[in-house]
């Protein structure tokens, strides 16, 4: 038997504790469970069980485990369905539950009509076919999209009471596999004096974005698969493009037209929707990174303590730049910090679980992350990012988007009933 | 293994087989005259523009039957954002609109042509498009009433805010 440390603040318990499989003993915590009921033999244990369906969908009981959507009905404006973070584990998202914005619904795209054409400055403009690109060597990765507006809440001056999904639901994580774009741009043979490629989906605002071709040339992809299985309507099906840690519209999905040029479209979404208003009037343009962040999602709101005693603290954290190389676990609104266990595979651009055993002695807590990167790059605080990025004048509407590319740490104060509440700390 | 794939295997690595293509090379030539429906990105140098033009005058009549139902009358806004007006830009969540944000006058053309209107993209012509151009353009004060807009005139419009941008990471332009 050996003892827990504590190694932080308020009860945060050391993050090997539970890594191996050997005896622990929690010293100073009596630990008096209520006896538990008798066992009995339930009803689905004593008979055979339902017809095995051709493809699976989760348990019944599991029904509340769904995006929240913006538009319901189907309104024509955007649609928006964000990720039920406080209800999912590990580092991958259900591919139903992987948040989607569509700018006019989702396309229904018959694949055996769809096309992808490359052109612009090339030497030989193509058209590809899904059967034609289903036969190049493909690449799997796994990689986060988020988009540019999540967290978008966090802007507000006061801090907004609302879920986890509500505040940070716009990002997710899948494996992705299809074709390097590299190799079809190789293919077409690409012309000096191409610097950009201009992106267009099939859906009917003909999304279109422009990215640098040094990222085209990098570890970009034409993702035809999500999870194993083709990509849902909602990512792009039957193909979408896959640009590994950069802002969620640039990957545009319906994908069927890749222009290079050698100047960026200033397209409406890249020179309006996405440039982001600075204090004095300024806008930034061509932000392209989703920065290191991290949030806790266990607990969470809507996810209230039941009783002192013990719990994992656990979250995800992701960076644009590359891997996570370290994320610190706070249960005293910052005071002090216990490293977290990051679970394996920790991977480029993809999200990390985290995790921190806690003893929880029924008093007021504040629990925050914050992460790094490999690059060395630290989540700002939120008090670094508003003296760059400003705030709103006042709290906005939940759905509401004042602006784009906040990163910084999410704090959920606990309150002596285990309530959890959203607060600035 | 019989002796007749034993040889078999053997001339396989005495001779590997070369093909003259590095990759699959399953891509389909396209010629600009097949290209040409889907044709529809405007940079903003005026490149990508058809032919055709259009005035404010013509782009008002377009308006009112394909665009005001949604932006309003003259622009001023409805159940989608106003097209009309320069609010001052007083924080981060102000309305960016065309005549205080837009940085590229091509922009608007471009979208327009691609995108709306929102039930029914892709039925305007080049020269309804124009129209709608010139038509907004000059509601916002930035063309004159009479201005023409065609491939030459329209990437010479200065938008006012033109220069109001900063490259968050110019080093991965």
């Amino acid at each position: 038997m050996a003892d827990i440390a504590v190694v932080a603040g308020n009860g945060l318990l050391d993050r090997r504790a539970f890594l191996r499989a050997s005896g622990i003993l929690f010293t100073g915590y009596a630990l008096s469970p209520a006896r538990a009921e008798p066992l009995s033999e339930p009803p689905w244990s004593r008979e055979p069980g339902t017809v095995v369906p051709p493809y699976g969908t989760p348990s019944k009981y599991e029904k509340a485990v769904v995006r929240t959507l913006s538009n319901p009905n189907g309104e024509p404006r955007n649609s928006h369905a964000r990720t039920p973070h406080q209800q999912l584990q590990g580092m991958v998202t259900p591919s139903g539950l992987h948040f989607t914005i569509s700018h006019a619904g989702n396309a229904e795209i018959d694949p055996a009509q769809h096309r992808l054409a490359i052109h612009g400055l090339v030497k030989r403009p193509l058209v590809f076919t899904l059967d034609s690109l289903a036969r190049y060597p493909m690449v799997s990765r796994f990689s986060f999209v988020e988009c540019g507006g999540n967290s978008a809440p966090l802007f507000s001056p006061e801090p907004i009471q609302a879920s986890v999904q509500a505040l940070h639901g716009l990002a997710s994580c899948s494996e992705w596999t299809g074709v390097p774009l590299c190799v079809l741009l190789d293919e077409a043979g690409v012309d000096p004096k191409a610097k950009w490629v201009v992106a267009e989906g099939a859906d009917s605002p003909h999304l279109s974005r422009s990215h640098p071709l040094g990222k085209a040339m990098d570890d970009a992809m034409v993702a035809l698969y999500q999870n194993g299985e083709r990509l849902m309507p909602g990512q792009g099906y039957p193909m979408r493009l896959l640009l590994p840690g950069w802002e969620g519209n640039m990957n545009v999905k319906w994908l069927r037209r890749l222009q290079l040029t050698d100047q960026p479209g200033m397209t409406y979404y890249e020179s309006r929707t996405y440039a982001q208003i600075l204090p004095g009037g300024k806008a930034y343009q061509f932000y392209f990174l989703q920065e290191v962040k991290s949030f806790i999602t266990h607990p969470s709101p809507g996810l209230n303590l039941k009783g002192p005693g013990f719990y994992e603290i656990s979250g995800i954290a992701y960076s644009g730049n590359g891997r996570i190389a370290r994320v610190m676990v706070s249960a005293d609104g910052g005071q002090t910090w216990a490293q977290a266990a990051l679970q394996e595979p920790v991977l480029s651009k993809a999200f990390t679980r985290f995790r921190v055993p806690w003893q929880w002695n029924g008093g007021p807590a504040v629990l925050q992350s914050r992460a790094w990167d490999e690059g060395g790059n630290a989540q700002p605080t939120r008090a670094q990012i508003i003296a760059v990025r400003g705030q709103t004048s006042k709290p906005p509407p939940v759905l509401a988007f004042p602006s784009q590319h906040y990163n910084g740490p999410t704090s959920w104060a606990i309150d002596a009933s285990g309530g959890v509440k959203h607060v600035y700390a | 293994m019989s002796t007749l794939k034993w040889k078999l295997f053997g001339i396989a690595i005495a001779f590997p087989v070369t093909v003259a293509a590095a990759g699959p090379n399953l891509g389909q030539p396209l010629s600009h005259a097949d290209l040409a429906a889907w044709d529809i990105n405007v940079l903003p140098d005026g490149s990508g523009l058809p032919k055709g033009s259009g005035t404010a005058a013509q782009g008002a009549t377009i308006y009112a039957q394909k665009c005001a139902a949604c932006h309003g009358e003259q622009g001023k806004g409805g159940i989608s954002a106003a097209l009309v007006g320069a609010p001052p830009m007083k924080d981060m969540s102000s309305p960016k609109t065309i005549a205080n944000f837009w940085p590229y006058s091509t922009t608007l053309f471009d979208f327009i042509r691609r995108a709306m209107p929102f039930t029914q993209p892709r039925s305007l012509s080049d020269e309804e498009v124009y129209a709608l151009t010139a038509y907004i353009l000059a509601q916002n004060k930035l063309i004159g009433e009479k201005d023409e807009m065609n491939a030459q005139t329209l990437p010479k419009v200065k938008m006012p805010n033109r220069d109001g941008f900063i490259p968050r990471f110019p080093e991965r332009m």
